[in-house]
């Protein structure tokens, strides 16, 4: 076994060691500590290229290249069956994204020295990158379910640091919340899904050398073979709960209502966690658990329920999201509902074509979202915090580097023919979708995504670098949005005209565009290498008929995108800021739909969130009122009763008693008058007794 | 040597008792120096502990007409709750730091509790068990009803009704065992060898497990934690969610479920849907985890909110227990431990950091207050705190909370499934007290700002002094420690397992 696959865990390492050290260093050492983050990222890349290397060394592809090891990390039962194991891998899978998110993590670090340089948490700021992108790299490197949860809930924690970095805006807070919360709605059924194969399979290990791993022949013809109560195969059942993991990660349908929001926290953040790597943690994971969610009986040759259920999805999130950014003005919640939109397509790319198909976009996408999000950045930066596209227009004279490689991503992202990468990974995915033996339905779901990407994408260009600036007639509006951003906004108020973004931003956007274009070629028909790294059966026929007949479609689609977006938004620039849409005076109604997201953050609000709000508020009730009240009940009915038994006490024995007493008291008062041995009260009696004595004898003499 | 953490105590109450009225800085030296002696003499019997083994401490007659036995013994079930109170009793110490009022009286009482409750956890008489038990619970009244704030003498006297309830329970069937067994002893490993009739059995276990229960915060008889907590000093809080509470757990794994093991077999009929003892106490468990979380949510008082979060992780402990194998039930101790360290290290934070120094608990009136940027350190170690307290890895809670599952999947698995709607809410409530209490909203919080300046100036809060940062350092380093390698104590806990004291536990690993 060679050192890179016993020492892979350095590279996860070497950024968490880099955000410990920088914790504890003071808020002044900004130099230290960016250093540092950005150190270790070159330090895990160089890493993952030794361990890219060793696997480009080893002779086959696929399952032969994969290299293990693995370690005990606890015991807690008695017996091998008792003990949990952590591992990593070294395989195409693993090491291809390894190089994907250190390169473009790297890129992304230097970029926010730039994009940072005048926040006062500069510190704290590269601490979470680093401590993120160590997390990132754990749920590459895992070969153990287990290690990548908890790398993955790591993911999760930083991204919630991060969106709500500047938690002082009560938005970005919100924002960071919801992210948190509706990722973890997903985490708990990945968790269920990860428990549910432990006691199934007594490990969650996915490869071993043995073959006793979860991802290995026997376990899951195990898991196959079983049914749930419903009638599903557990395989299906436990691989749809960490789908549903998946869901949530990478901002699918249902739970894709995080990831626009999450917008909140800086460009950087953005580029990094919400294009390139943890939102593709998702499809990653899918790719890693594929042999769980592909798994038939054997001799069935049905498509698995599985992936169809993750077919659909990405589908339905494919054209759902496009549709939604046709109607956005936030320049940065457009790509973000972009990548929403071609998460779906790496997910459908799963479902119909496999792991090369989905992880060939996965990584092209990479590279072109963050070099769209770190440009959008650039131009936020130029335009003064102003984030809105209508406030902007004609930036392309302001800032040339910046428009270049904007419009190189762009491009890339809408599928332009031939030149640019986005267009032949998008392209496979299609393919895969036409001969789907399933249904037709997400090929064509497919198509009309491209047409919305491609128009959608031309709106955002044509609103942003085109025509002329908009921002400076009132800047009260921008100045008291980025009120919030404090000091930054301050410094870089000096002129109200855009500028050009200092070198160390443009510098990693020269370098991205670059590989936007050049990415592509390595998966074309003819030359299929990414396919075929990845070890699954790649025809690679070349072009055939089918192949370029279905490129014609979609270059027609691309050009039918991009050709309406310029007559719409290209032919007459809007001139003021406050000037309807040109769809939204074309369609109001449909338009309205679209720029309230479907209303599905409300729908949410008006259900779960309602129902669960009305649920707590049931138990506190419940606990204030009525256990609380039944234990009052109980201890008033023993107050009460020990109550009458105080006033029969005090009323009937006492004051019995006491009045008893004070009658004998006054009775013997009475009495001992009598006798109290005073001469004048015994003569007063007598001579009383004789006057009335005497009286009685007159009067009665005289009466009888 | 164990025994010593008990004799250390109450000597420390008796060198209190002697020392002169005024001198709060002499009392908390002594009841600091007596905690800390406690702690290394656990981590000494840790160290020299072998796994597996029944360490006899003391086996002495005591009362010898009726055979109760001064018994102290250990296993590895006990020695982890025995360092767990070690470590709370030290840090609670480090967070009382500041106590002037009859500082003499309130370290002598912390001290006999804490001497109660090492004496619980080390006898293995019965009778003894209860005398511990019972000294317990009186001075955390004295603690609650003097020191205590937000209605004090409600709190503690509805802490002591139940407490006494609970142990009225307890010595029934504790007295019925003996009269049954016929064997006049108390010793908990004879008495763990007699096989009780099934009948009997059906109803002693339910009894004791209750009263047991009833101070591990089971649902529906939960009431008095949340009271019990708010109204007590933060060092007590600190005890009776880290320490207390575990008693109670302690009792049903050690009495209810050793001695009467068949009150867990099913009745052979079904009450609404309830086929066993067992069924009942699952179900009130993962309600408790539920419950707890949801009411934790709308709390506007701070305290409030991590008082119902203990409800809703001991619920975590009792359906560990239940689970009768030795995944859930290694989960379930784990647990303890967890809870213990990271309930303690909440209760720290809202009660002495923020506060002692605000004046108020209510959450609307800390959001003004912008906290992160006042009180840095209390927002660091909030956020830790309740990282630790969601479960997040890398923190002991999400090892024993997977154990806890994975243990129930195999006999509840619907219970499972609604244990992780508890963790999803536990996740939402903590980020909302997190962020109403520390990260308040800038707007609202400019405003008052500039109105309090305007008006009076603003009182610059008291800076966290360094008993305090050690407290927190030590509590978030054990919760890290068993995270991270979680072996340091399963290798203990899990090796005792196998003791005949433990025979009813399904053994063997996931299949």
């Amino acid at each position: 076994m060679s050192w890179i696959v016993k020492n892979l865990w350095l590279i996860p390492a070497l950024p968490v060691l880099a955000a410990g050290l920088s914790a504890l260093a003071p808020q002044r050492c900004r130099k230290f500590s960016a250093g540092l983050a950005i150190g270790s990222m070159i330090g895990a890349f160089l890493l993952s290229l030794c361990a890219f290397a060793n696997v480009l060394g080893h002779h086959g592809h696929g399952e032969e290249a994969r290299q293990v090891f693995n370690v005990t990390w606890f015991q807690f039962a008695e017996g091998s069956a008792g003990a949990l194991q952590l591992g990593w891998i070294v395989d195409p899978l693993t090491t291809v994204m390894l190089v994907m998110v250190t390169f473009v993590g790297t890129l992304i670090f230097i970029y926010s020295v730039g994009y940072m340089a005048h926040d006062q948490n500069f510190t704290r700021f590269f601490t979470f990158l680093a401590l993120f992108a160590g997390g990132m790299l754990g749920v590459v490197i895992a070969n153990s379910l287990l290690l990548l949860f908890i790398s993955w809930e790591i993911v999760g924690l930083t991204s919630y640091l991060l969106i709500g970095f500047w938690y002082h805006k009560p938005t970005a807070a919100a924002a960071a919340k919801k992210a948190f919360i509706t990722t973890r709605i997903g985490d708990v059924a990945f968790l269920l899904g990860m428990v549910w194969l432990y006691s199934q399979t007594g490990t969650l290990l996915f490869y071993t050398e043995e073959g006793t791993g979860c991802m290995q022949q026997a376990a899951l013809t195990k898991l196959v073979a079983q049914t749930t109560g419903v009638g599903m195969a557990v395989s299906t059942a436990i691989g749809l709960l960490i789908f549903f993991g998946a869901v949530g990660k990478s901002g699918q349908v249902p739970l894709h209502v995080w990831l626009p929001d999450a917008m909140e926290g800086p460009t950087p953040v953005s580029a990094l966690i919400h294009a390139a790597t943890m939102v593709a943690a998702g499809v990653f994971l899918v790719a890693r658990v594929y042999p769980l969610m592909s798994v038939v009986p054997e001799g069935s040759t049905a498509t698995p329920v599985a992936l169809q259920v993750v077919t659909w999805i990405g589908a339905i999130t494919a054209i759902f999201a496009a549709s939604i950014a046709v109607a956005q003005n936030d320049i940065k919640r457009i790509l973000a509902y972009s990548t929403v939109s071609q998460l779906g397509y790496m997910m459908m790319g799963l479902g119909v074509g496999g792991v090369a198909v989905a992880m060939f976009h996965l990584i092209t996408h990479a590279f072109f979202k963050a070099l769209l999000f770190m440009g959008a950045g650039s131009v936020i930066h130029g335009c003064h915090e102003e984030q809105d596209i209508r406030r902007m227009g004609g930036v392309k004279k302001y800032m040339p580097i910046t428009f270049i490689t904007y419009a190189i991503g762009m491009l890339a992202l809408a599928g332009f023919p031939v030149l640019f990468s986005g267009f032949w990974s998008k392209d496979e995915i299609l393919h895969a979708a036409h001969g789907w033996p399933v249904s037709h339905v997400p090929f064509y779901l497919g198509i009309a995504g491209a047409l919305l990407t491609a128009f959608y994408m031309t709106r955002q260009v044509v609103l942003v670098f085109f025509g002329s600036y908009r921002g400076g007639h009132d800047h009260n509006h921008s100045r008291s949005v980025s009120k919030s951003h404090g000091k930054k906004a301050e410094s870089s108020h000096s002129a109200s005209e855009p500028h050009e973004s200092p070198l160390v931003m443009t510098a990693p956007l020269m370098i991205l565009a670059a590989f936007a274009i050049l990415l592509g070629f390595i998966g074309t028909p003819t030359w299929p290498w990414f396919q075929t790294f990845l070890g699954t059966h790649h025809e690679g026929g070349g072009f055939t008929k089918d192949v370029v007949s279905l490129m014609i479609i979609s270059s027609a689609i691309v050009f039918a995108g991009l050709g309406l977006g310029w007559w719409f938004y290209g032919r007459k620039p809007i001139a003021k800021a406050d000037q309807p849409d040109v769809l939204e005076t074309l369609r109001p109604d449909i338009y309205k739909v679209l720029e309230n997201k479907y209303w599905i953050d409300e729908l949410y609000e008006k259900s779960v969130i309602a129902f669960n709000a009305w649920f707590a508020k049931v138990c506190d009730f419940l606990d204030t009122w009525i256990w609380s009240g039944l234990v009052h009940l109980v201890s008033y009915v023993v107050i009460g009763f020990s109550w009458v038994n105080r006033v029969i006490d005090e009323y009937v024995v006492n004051l019995g008693f006491d009045q008893g007493c004070k009658r004998i008291s006054l009775g013997g008062g009475f009495f001992s008058r009598l006798q109290d041995g005073r001469i004048q009260g015994y003569l007063r009696a007598i001579g009383i007794a004789l006057v009335l004595l005497v009286i009685w004898l007159i009067w009665g003499g005289s009466g009888s | 040597m164990l025994a010593w953490t008990i004799y250390i105590s109450f000597l420390g109450v008796l060198v209190l008792m002697l020392l002169p009225k005024d001198n709060p800085r002499a009392a908390r030296g002594v009841a600091f120096a007596t905690a800390f002696a406690g702690l290394v003499i656990a981590l000494v019997a840790y160290a020299g502990f072998k796994a597996g083994e029944l360490l006899t401490i003391a086996d002495k007659a005591w009362i010898p007409t009726l055979g109760f036995r001064y018994q102290l013994a250990a296993d590895g079930v006990s020695l982890t709750l025995v360092l767990l109170t070690g470590l709370a009793a030290v840090a609670g110490i480090l967070f009382s730091w500041n106590i002037e009022h009859r500082a003499k009286e309130f370290f002598a009482f912390y001290l006999a509790l804490i001497g109660g409750v090492y004496g619980v956890f080390l006898s293995f008489d019965l009778f003894l068990l209860f005398v511990f038990y019972e000294i317990a619970i009186i001075p955390k009244y004295f603690i609650i009803a003097i020191w205590g704030s937000t209605r004090r003498e409600y709190g503690a006297m509805k802490l002591a009704l139940y407490s006494f309830i609970g142990s009225a329970m307890v010595l029934v069937g504790m007295i019925a065992a003996y009269v049954v067994s016929g064997a006049e002893t108390m010793s908990l490993v004879e008495l763990a060898k007699f096989s009780f009739p099934h009948s009997f059995q059906m109803w002693a276990f339910p009894l004791v497990f209750v009263g047991f229960a009833i101070l591990a915060g089971m649902w529906p008889f939960h009431t008095w934690a949340p009271t019990g907590h708010v109204a007590a000093p933060t060092a007590a809080s600190m005890l009776l969610a880290g320490v207390v509470m575990k008693l109670g757990a302690y009792g049903c794994l050690r009495v209810a479920m050793t001695l009467f093991p068949q009150g867990l077999e099913p009745w052979g009929c079904t009450v609404l849907g309830f086929g066993s003892w067992r069924d009942v106490f699952a179900v009130l468990a993962v309600i408790g985890i539920v419950y707890g979380a949801m009411v934790a949510l709308v709390q506007k008082d701070f305290k409030f909110v991590i008082g119902y979060s203990s409800v809703s992780h001991m619920g975590f402990v009792l359906l560990g227990l239940v689970t009768l194998n030795t995944i859930g039930v290694s989960g379930a101790v784990l647990q303890m431990f967890s809870h213990g360290v990271i309930a303690g290290l909440l209760f720290a934070v809202v009660g002495r950091m923020v506060y002692e120094r605000t004046h108020t608990r209510e959450l609307p009136m800390l959001e003004a207050m912008r906290l992160s940027k006042m009180l840095p350190f209390a927002a660091v170690t909030f956020v830790i705190a309740g990282v630790a307290s969601m479960g997040m890895p890398g923190f002991s809670g999400f090892i024993a909370e997977l154990q806890v599952l994975i243990g129930a999947w195999k006999s509840y698995p619907a219970l499972a499934i609604i244990t992780g709607v508890g963790i999803l809410i536990g996740v939402a409530y903590t980020l909302r007290a997190t962020q109403k209490a520390f990260f308040g909203d800038d707007t609202t919080a400019a405003a008052t700002a500039d109105a309090d300046e305007n008006s009076h100036g603003h009182e610059p809060l008291q800076p966290i002094s360094v008993p305090e940062r050690l407290g927190a350092t030590l509590l978030i380093g054990a919760s890290v420690l068993v995270g991270l390698y979680p072996h340091v104590l399963l290798k203990i806990i899990v090796p005792s397992f196998e003791s005949p004291l433990f025979q009813w536990i399904q053994k063997g690993g996931a299949q």
